[in-house]
Order: C-alpha cells, then sequence, then structure tokens
C-alpha cells in the first residue's frame, strides 16, 4: 500500500506505520501480499480512531521527531469520487480518474517533501493551525468508540447478537464514522462492506464528503 | 467474573461488584484497572485529582468500595456494560481526549503486528512518523 513511499523516504529519518483498522485475519492476506518493509499495525478494536477521533480510511497524521503532529488527521491523498463511480463495474470518467491521480500524486510529494526538509517544509503547519485543523470527539463520539469496543469484544467471545446490540448503539450515536459501520457490517465474499447498505449510506450524505478534502497547495475545494 | 476494559488494559476482577449501573471496586482494583488512584482528596492521576462529588459522597462509596461507574459518569467519561453487566468499558471522555490532541503531542499507544511484536509509536521517537491507516473492508 505504502511500499513505493516507503522506499523512496529511505534514509530521511522517517518511517511509515501503517495501522489496519481490522482484525488480524481480514488484514493477514493483504499485508502478505504487498510485503511491506515498514510495520504493519493491527488495530482491531480502533484504539486509534478513539485516540485522533479518525472516521475513515485510509486517514493519515504527520508525527515530527519529538512526537508532536504537525499534520492532525486528514483524509491520505484519496479524493471523494464514490458518486461519480458506475457501480456496476467500479469505472471512473477519465477526468475524474486524472484528478484523483494528480491529487493523490500531490499528497505523496508534500509526504516526501516534510521526510527531506522536515520542519521547514510548507506542508507542516504552525502549532496554532494545526491545533486549529484538529476535530476534537463530542460526548457521543466518545461514548459511540466505548461502545463499539464493548461490541469488538463479546464478538470475539462468540456473542454476535449481543455485540450487534452495542454496534447498532455506535452508529447511532457517531454516524460519521465509516471505520465503525463498515467493520461491524456484513461483507461480501471478497470482505468488503461495500453492497446495496454501503451505497444507501453514501446516498444519504447528501452534501457531506465520503472523504473530506485535504487542505494543500494545488486542491481545489472541490476535492 | 467482572472483565473491565479501559484504553488497551483488560482485566478481570474476582473482587468487584456490579448492581444496575454501578460499579463497586476497591482501591487496588480501581488504580488497576484504570490507573487512577483513590484518594482522600478524590481519584487521582499525575498532578490531577478529581474529588468525588459531595452530595453524593454517602452513596458512591460503601465501606472500603467505589462506585467507579458513577465516579467516571461524574467525570464526563463513558460507560458502558453488556446485558449481564459482566463486561465494562470505561471509556476517556471527550474533554480529555481533545486535550490531549490540542496539545499536538500525539497521544502513545501499543498495538502488534501479524507476527505478534508489539510497537509503541513512542518507539519511533527521533524519526518522523507518517501514520496511515487502512483497512481490509
Amino acid at each position: 500500500m505504502w511500499q513505493a513511499l516507503f522506499e523512496s523516504l529511505q534514509g530521511q529519518g522517517t518511517v511509515v506505520l501503517a495501522i489496519a483498522m481490522d482484525n488480524a485475519q481480514a488484514a493477514r492476506p493483504w499485508i502478505e501480499a504487498a510485503k511491506p518493509s515498514y510495520p504493519c499495525l493491527i488495530d482491531r478494536d480502533h484504539h486509534v480512531a478513539d485516540l485522533f477521533n479518525l472516521v475513515n480510511v485510509p486517514q493519515a497524521l504527520w508525527i515530527d521527531e519529538h512526537g508532536r503532529i504537525v499534520r492532525p488527521p486528514e483524509t491520505a491523498g484519496s479524493t471523494d469520487v464514490l458518486r461519480m463511480m458506475d457501480r456496476s463495474n467500479g469505472a471512473l470518467p477519465e477526468p475524474i480518474m486524472a484528478e484523483r491521480k494528480r491529487i493523490k500524486a500531490l499528497y505523496l510529494d508534500a509526504v516526501r517533501d516534510w521526510a527531506q526538509k522536515g520542519a521547514a517544509s510548507e506542508h507542516v503547519l504552525e502549532a496554532g493551525e494545526a491545533s486549529q485543523r484538529l476535530v476534537p470527539p463530542d460526548p457521543a463520539i466518545a461514548q459511540a468508540h466505548a461502545c463499539f469496543r464493548l461490541g469488538q469484544h463479546l464478538l470475539r467471545g462468540g456473542q454476535a447478537d449481543q455485540a450487534r446490540v452495542h454496534f447498532d448503539e455506535a452508529i447511532r450515536l457517531h454516524p460519521d464514522s465509516w471505520n465503525i459501520w463498515r467493520q461491524a457490517a456484513e461483507k461480501d465474499a471478497r470482505g468488503l462492506a461495500a453492497g446495496p447498505d454501503f451505497w444507501a449510506r453514501v446516498d444519504a450524505l447528501g452534501e457531506k464528503a465520503y472523504y473530506a478534502p485535504i487542505e494543500m497547495k494545488g486542491v481545489g475545494p472541490a476535492g | 467474573m467482572l472483565t473491565l476494559l479501559h484504553e488497551q488494559r483488560e482485566t478481570t476482577l474476582p473482587n468487584a461488584s456490579a448492581s444496575g449501573d454501578a460499579l463497586w471496586l476497591d482501591r487496588h482494583d480501581i488504580e488497576a484497572t484504570t490507573g487512577w488512584a483513590w484518594k482522600p482528596e478524590g481519584l487521582c492521576r499525575d498532578d490531577i485529582c478529581v474529588p468525588l462529588p459531595r452530595d453524593a459522597a454517602h452513596s458512591i462509596v460503601k465501606h472500603d468500595k467505589l462506585d467507579l461507574a458513577a465516579m467516571w459518569r461524574h467525570m464526563g467519561q463513558p460507560v458502558v456494560h453488556d446485558a449481564t453487566a459482566s463486561t465494562w468499558v470505561f471509556g476517556t471522555g471527550p474533554a480529555q481526549r481533545a486535550a490531549a490532541l490540542t496539545s499536538l503531542e500525539a497521544p502513545d499507544f501499543e498495538l502488534p503486528d501479524l507476527d505478534g511484536n508489539l510497537h509503541r509509536l513512542s518507539d519511533y521517537r527521533g524519526k518522523k512518523v507518517f501514520l496511515a491507516t487502512w483497512a481490509s473492508w
């Protein structure tokens, strides 16, 4: 997933830390196929999403040598194209594809710029700006993460029906979390939570983004 | 046997008892499960002490036990339990999360890789960390 990026960061004091919002069993085939040389961690309870108030994948944040957040969580170069997709085959119109590629490249270039220049990179945010961009969780979100944690624990203990009660409560409390919804949803044969229920949720977004656009030079407000 | 989940800890509690939405723990178990110490001044961690609610003090303390669930809610933090009140999650409240985030100091965590090796974020101190999430679903 990030292997090419990681290789281009060699010797620049930068590490990629990939975190699967997933259980080990589901993540394993992906990790084994990608053969990453950077650490791939398994976060079955979505603890990191609770800590940093994450709602979807891929999201990324940048942490400097001193453990300080210099870019708060944001969409990791993905663009909000789901609703322009041909749902029968996943195809996107050519101009959308091109824009998607451009944004992704721009984001990865920004990561490389930071790896090279550190604090001097134009993509490193000043403390005030970084704090301002951080979205703190509200009480419902904090409660939702507790419900999700309980659901995951019960599911592992074989209590699927009980777990569902707590997942539903988590989703009700935190409807913006795709992490919670998709992790708890029925998966198809490919392991994806991308059936009619998923598309109904996407359609119900209205004006809201599935992937919030990155705030970065060169990225238009339309993402 | 009761189980309490808090942050990344999972603790089984032979000496705790639950009734309704109350969870009674002794001093030792409170510290073992949450890292907070029950002192005369209240519930304390690092240099912070949260006093027990004064008007409710008689009802949330019984002999050598504290209703930690009531105290936790008093601190603005989530508490949820399963139908049989045998598994409890003591979450971290929005104010506590927000304070950690806006300090810009990335909160530490520990997670396993596929081989079960544990990695802490702080293991990578001294390097720039590009932390990215993904999922199979």
